[in-house]
């Protein structure tokens, strides 16, 4: 059944419509929503081996695309357990479904080989998102869920727009959608401006999704005015896919088109010093890690952006261990931030007193994302530029370790507050079994992809050698 | 690979590494606070005395790189876990080995918060340490320099003294900044060298002039940050100074270390012809470093801050043997570095005793305690003697190789020893600052404030400093065992240096 986990996010999506019709007893809509992401992930496990074709070739279903589907499915799992109080409990129902209505978008434009497949699935799970910003509940938002949501939406609809216009283009020069043919047709083309322009636009799209200077702008504003929880999801979930579609798309070029290699080297490292020098005066944590999450996405970049099998591999391990780094740092957010308010990096002042365990959890989730080793984020990095200097870019990996060395600055000031001052009145946290079980797991995953990468990384090189 | 005597049978230098670690991750799951003491120092301890195992085992005659580890780590880019141990570092992984028991029981009593987490910290230090003297894979070594500054972070952030956010903070910004291009200097020489992460495959390279410059200034940003070297040396008083005493000894006996062991390591024999090119810049930092180090020193009235100041200068002295580049300046460099290591890991304890009792790190208040604390002054004046080097103890032996090295540089071709009079003020500078402290502590004045309330050294201490003491004199009056340990290896290193900066200079004429 190659459409298995599509369907079962979708059935997912009408249980909880059925739900929302009705007036659920308190907890029951999390719960459900938990069982069907768990149920997600035990299909998407499943099929984690099947292979084929659908809608007339426009779908393709291979070991990379399920392999993303797994993590996408994972990384939901994650977002709903550790998702605290952000929404009102009556649009509880409302909001998960919105949420396996974007993941079922996602899912689906991993999966998509078609320029209009693309399409339909990218606004699929931008529609769902851009609904799930506002739904914040406004004792904790107080109106700024409204000026993020309209700002998402506004933005995205004309990076999606400007997609949409690239694409155009493409189908103008070679006269087909499917990315198959088009990989045959565009490298004879790549010397025409007209080529480069329309990849450009396309790529903008994905840009928008992944926060890449210069379509970052949405980031920090949207990240703050989202909920805690939603934010999680924006900043893992969406950016696994985007980074996904990127290398299929980038990947059908090889390494024909030097101009577009230079066009993602300045995006790359705009994105790398423009993310971490405005996190540098950040105090909301979220910001802060919108900010990082724009440096992150450069350094995935730079593995993309060397047109190479081992590139693309390391730069899919490089997402999925973000995605670890920062579903943990969601988790603790999460918890301490009960009420689902918003979080100043004070907030965490005295928390290996108030809660060692989350202390600890925060302190590996940034070290991690710093890039400190034996964490999955130096580990990541350390293969992305490895092959990047190896490909000849010495200029572009001495920019990115700077980086690391601006970045450390931020993240530390927050381990700071975290380990090196008293709690000063600021209460115990209690995280329940669960959370605390799921912060252990995280913790032992980060170091165990950064300490025997070997296996992640014969995972996602067997990804990419599927789509090649 | 031919440089590895693979080791058969038991893995010792994974089992250094890994059994510290093995002992944190039981100490995770221990509450009581007694038990993780006992526990920490066992594991300490055992760590120790299989160490031991390689000194009883050492093949003195060769260069080679002995009980040689190699297994494959990440396939897709070569990299591996390699381990093995020679001549330079045998005495540095010893030295950390041996050390690390009596840090833990000199934060015995002086930890009384969060022991199990303390004690966590330090065993996940030691296990980062061993490995980056025994790492022979540039990853593994990078990787455990790096993880290095968590726990030791940690160490001051927690535990440390009133201003502990600032010196943690200073020191983890300094010494990562100092190695982001340490990586990239890593990353090129793996792409140059047929994707080889191996550190012996990369010496005695042809890498063209320019290059070599800019990664030898890569590894000295790293390295003299580390070590530190002055003008890089401001994070250390401020680390030393709020660290806990074990910290503190950390930092000092060991920590240290590895910047000069870098030098070795990898400066030496990877960019030989920059290290030529840069030679009289880094010697004259050295003399500055000895110079300055002795001099602020002089003006210190924080005990804490007086060693560590001195340490600039005793460091300089080892950066100065170094770069002289002859048998008796090296290998009295590496003298220096154990004989730093035990004198002032010996001297931050002394103070750390003190400072349980006074709870006061400032000289004033530490005066006039020979009348009460006859033992601990015994300790504390050979301790002192030996820091500015007196003859019979462990720093004179160091002190005078490097100081002969620097002399027959001076006069190698003709020339006057200018270096090694630069130098010998530093030795005046150490006695007058040791001396003064001395003094001070033993009779001070008029002033004195009341101490007779002070009780003696406990046993636990006396155990705790006997070891020193024994080092101080064993390598002062008989130093031939350590240095018949790092000879060949010096050696080597030396005449390969020589051989390939004469091949240069003869193909492409006078490099400066």
């Amino acid at each position: 059944m190659l459409f298995l986990p599509e369907l079962t996010v979708l059935g997912a999506g009408l249980v909880l419509f059925v739900i929302s019709l009705g007036k659920p007893a308190a907890g029951t809509s999390k719960n459900v929503a938990t069982a069907l992401a768990a149920l997600l992930v035990a299909t998407s496990l499943l099929s984690l081996q099947s292979t084929g074709d659908l809608f007339s070739s426009a779908y393709r279903v291979d070991f990379f695309s399920q392999l993303c589907k797994v993590l996408l499915a994972v990384g939901t799992l994650v977002v709903l357990l550790v998702s605290g109080d952000g929404i009102k409990e009556e649009n509880l129902p409302e909001y998960y479904l919105f949420m396996f209505v974007a993941v079922l978008g996602l899912m689906m434009l991993i999966s998509s080989v078609e320029l209009v497949a693309i399409f339909v699935s990218l606004e699929l799970s931008s529609f769902a998102v851009y609904i799930m910003v506002p739904m914040r509940a406004n004792s904790t938002g107080a109106g700024r869920q409204f000026e993020a949501g309209m700002k998402y939406l506004l933005f995205g609809v004309v990076a999606t727009g400007v997609m949409l216009f690239g694409m155009s283009y493409l189908f103008g020069l070679t006269g087909t959608t499917s990315l198959a043919t088009l990989t045959e047709r565009l490298p004879e083309m790549f010397n025409r401006p007209a080529a480069v322009v329309a990849m450009a636009m396309v790529l903008a799209g994905f840009f928008y999704k992944l926060a890449i200077f210069p379509l970052h702008f949405w980031v920090p504003d949207v990240y703050e005015g989202a909920a805690n929880e939603t934010t999680a999801f924006i900043a893992t979930i969406p950016k696994l896919a985007a980074v996904a579609l990127l290398i299929r798309l980038v990947s059908m070029m090889d390494s024909h088109g030097d101009m577009l290699v230079n066009a993602l080297m300045v995006c790359a490292v705009l994105s790398m010093f423009y993310g971490n020098l405005s996190a540098l005066a950040q105090t909301d944590i979220k910001r802060i890690l919108g900010f990082s999450g724009i440096s992150h996405a450069g350094f995935a970049l730079v593995g993309i952006l060397t047109f190479q099998h081992i590139g693309y591999s390391t730069a899919l391990f490089y997402i999925f261990g973000y995605l670890a780094m920062n579903l943990i740092c969601f988790l603790v957010i999460c918890t301490v931030a009960s009420n689902g308010r918003n979080l100043e990096i004070a907030d965490f002042t005295g928390m290996h007193k108030r809660a060692p365990l989350l202390a600890l959890a925060l302190a590996v989730g940034l070290f991690a994302l710093a890039g400190i080793p034996p964490f999955v984020g130096f580990t990541g990095k350390l293969l992305v530029l490895l092959e990047a200097l190896r490909q000849g870019h010495l200029l572009l990996v001495i920019f990115a370790a700077i980086n690391t060395a601006i970045a450390i600055y931020y993240y530390l000031s927050i381990v700071r507050l975290t380990f090196c001052s008293d709690p000063e009145g600021r209460g115990t946290v209690t995280a329940s079994p669960s959370v605390n079980l799921l912060a252990i797991l995280l913790i032992l995953v980060i170091i165990w992809m950064g300490v025997m990468p070997k296996t992640f990384l014969a995972l996602t090189s067997a990804a990419v050698s599927a789509i090649l | 690979m031919d440089q590895l005597l693979l080791h058969s049978g038991f893995p010792i230098l994974s089992v250094l590494i890994f059994l510290p670690l093995i002992g944190a991750l039981v100490l995770l799951f221990v509450n009581n606070e007694d038990r993780c003491r006992s526990l920490a120092l066992l594991f300490t301890g055992l760590t120790a005395l299989l160490s031991l195992q390689l000194l009883f085992n050492f093949d003195r005659g060769t260069s080679k790189f002995q009980f040689a580890e190699h297994r494959p780590w990440l396939e897709t880019f070569n990299i591996n876990y390699t381990l093995g141990v020679d001549g330079i570092s045998i005495l540095l992984v010893l030295l950390t080995t041996l050390i690390m028991p009596f840090c833990v029981l000199a934060s015995w009593s002086y930890i009384k918060t969060r022991v199990q987490p303390f004690m966590i910290c330090l065993l996940v230090m030691e296990t980062a340490m061993v490995g980056v003297f025994v790492a022979l894979d540039f990853v593994l070594f990078y990787i455990l320099w790096e993880a290095m500054l968590i726990p030791m972070y940690l160490l001051i952030g927690i535990w440390g003294g009133p201003r502990k956010v600032y010196a943690s903070i200073k020191f983890f910004l300094y010494t990562l900044a100092g190695s982001v291009l340490l990586l990239v200097a890593i990353i090129w020489l793996y792409t140059t060298n047929n994707a080889s992460f191996f550190i012996p495959d990369m010496m005695w390279q042809n890498y063209p002039l320019n290059a070599q410059i800019l990664i030898f200034l890569a590894f000295f940003l790293a390295f003299a940050i580390k070590v530190p070297m002055f003008p890089f040396h401001t994070w250390l008083p401020a680390a030393h100074v709020e660290a806990p005493t074990a910290g503190s000894v950390i930092l000092a006996s060991i920590l240290l270390k590895m910047g000069t062991y870098g030098f070795l390591r990898f400066a030496l024999p990877i960019t030989p012809e920059a290290t030529v090119v840069m030679l009289p810049y880094v010697l004259w930092l050295s003399i500055a470093g000895i110079i300055y180090g002795g001099l602020t020193a002089l003006a210190q009235s924080d005990m804490k801050k007086l060693i560590a100041y001195s340490s600039v200068g005793h460091m300089g002295f080892v950066t100065l043997g170094i770069f002289v580049l002859n048998i008796d300046g090296v290998e009295g460099a590496i003298l220096q570095m154990v004989n730093h290591g035990v004198t002032t890991g010996a001297l931050f304890l002394c103070v750390g005793m003190i400072y349980e009792r006074t709870h006061s790190r400032e000289l004033q208040k530490a005066t006039g305690l020979g009348k009460y604390m006859p033992i601990f002054i015994t300790y504390l004046a050979f301790f002192s003697l030996s820091s500015f080097g007196f003859p019979g103890t462990n720093s004179f032996v160091g002190e005078f190789m490097i100081l002969a090295g620097a002399f027959q540089f001076g006069t190698a071709n003709g020339g006057f020893p200018y270096l090694a009079l630069a130098a010998i003020p530093g030795a005046v500078l150490a006695a007058a600052y040791m001396l003064r402290m001395l003094q001070k502590i033993v009779w001070g004045g008029t002033n004195n404030p009341d101490q007779s309330w002070i009780t003696d050294l406990n046993r636990r201490e006396i155990i705790t400093l006997a070891p020193f003491l024994l080092f101080v004199f064993w390598i002062g009056l008989a130093p031939q065992p350590f240095l018949d340990l790092m000879h060949t290896s010096v050696t080597n290193l030396l005449q390969q240096f020589h051989a390939y900066t004469l091949q240069t200079v003869a193909t492409s004429g006078p490099v400066f």
